[in-house]
């Protein structure tokens, strides 16, 4: 079983039904210190990155903070 | 379509905090009031140095001023009619509800990755409605290619999202200036748009 979600507006695929947004990390390998996560628009916090389940169809964003200003 | 005076009399009845008042907030504050915002709620603790001329809307006669009195005369100076309302202080989670809770929108304007996460958490967990505008990578010069916007929902994040700030990596005034300016293209398109709605409801 394969998903497909929108990760930081690009198509991605993944061979699983399901995965957390910690193993998505991982797959990508996302080492990011400073980041904000979205699934579907709403916040995901840290604490939640292992526990939040990403499922077909999904709008993921995955954002790198680095410091600049 | 809105011609430049309907622009400026939607925008004068608006108001947007800018959380930082260096490269980005600085730059980004007098896109916003050249074109015509009524109000700026801007909050920095920091000082004006010599290094910061190199891309931040300040001058060399105003070392050792305090930026946000520094930005307040740089900005009258555009426009002596536009309301600021200037703290210096640093913003942190205990005072960002008392300083930008009556915003339009707000900017995002930190040097310090770990100041931007905790704006923009605080931000989507206590004022979701208000769009967030924040900023992520902009060290350096080239690869422009790289800059974009990323949306979700109210929050918009400009920049290259990866070039970081280092030693051998300084910012530099066009990119920046680039960004900082695509945080103030972003919050006028949001703020017109905030009033298109209004009046549809109407």
């Amino acid at each position: 079983m394969r998903m497909k979600i929108t990760l930081n507006n690009r198509q991605e695929e993944f061979n699983s039904e399901t995965l957390t947004i910690s193993q998505i990390m991982e797959i990508k390998s996302f080492h990011f210190k400073m980041l904000v996560v979205r699934l579907n628009d709403t916040l995901i916090k840290r604490e939640e990155y292992s526990s939040a389940q990403v499922k077909d169809g999904d709008d993921l964003k995955i954002i790198h903070l680095v410091s600049g200003g | 379509m809105l011609n430049f005076n309907q622009i400026k009399t939607i925008l004068s009845k608006k108001v947007v905090g800018i959380a930082g008042a260096g490269g980005l907030g600085s730059n980004c504050a007098a896109s916003l009031v050249r074109s015509g915002l009524g109000k700026l709620i801007i909050a920095d603790f920091d000082v004006v140095s010599q290094p910061n001329l190199n891309r931040q809307f300040y001058f060399h006669d105003q070392i050792g001023m305090n930026k946000t009195d520094a930005l307040r005369d740089n900005l009258l100076r555009i426009n002596p009619m536009c309301l600021l309302q200037i703290h210096n202080t640093r913003v942190t989670e205990e005072n960002i509800s008392l300083l930008f809770s009556v915003c339009d929108l707000v900017i995002e304007a930190f040097d310090d990755a770990a100041q931007k996460q905790m704006l923009i958490e605080y931000m989507l967990t206590n004022h979701p409605n208000i769009p967030l505008i924040a900023a992520s990578g902009m060290a350096g010069c080239g690869n422009l290619e790289q800059i974009s916007l990323i949306q979700s929902g109210n929050l918009i994040i400009c920049g290259d999202g990866s070039s970081e700030v280092s030693y051998d990596n300084p910012p530099m005034a066009p990119k920046v200036g680039i960004v900082s300016n695509m945080q103030a293209d972003v919050a006028l398109q949001i703020l017109l748009s905030q009033n298109e709605n209004e009046n549809n409801t109407k």
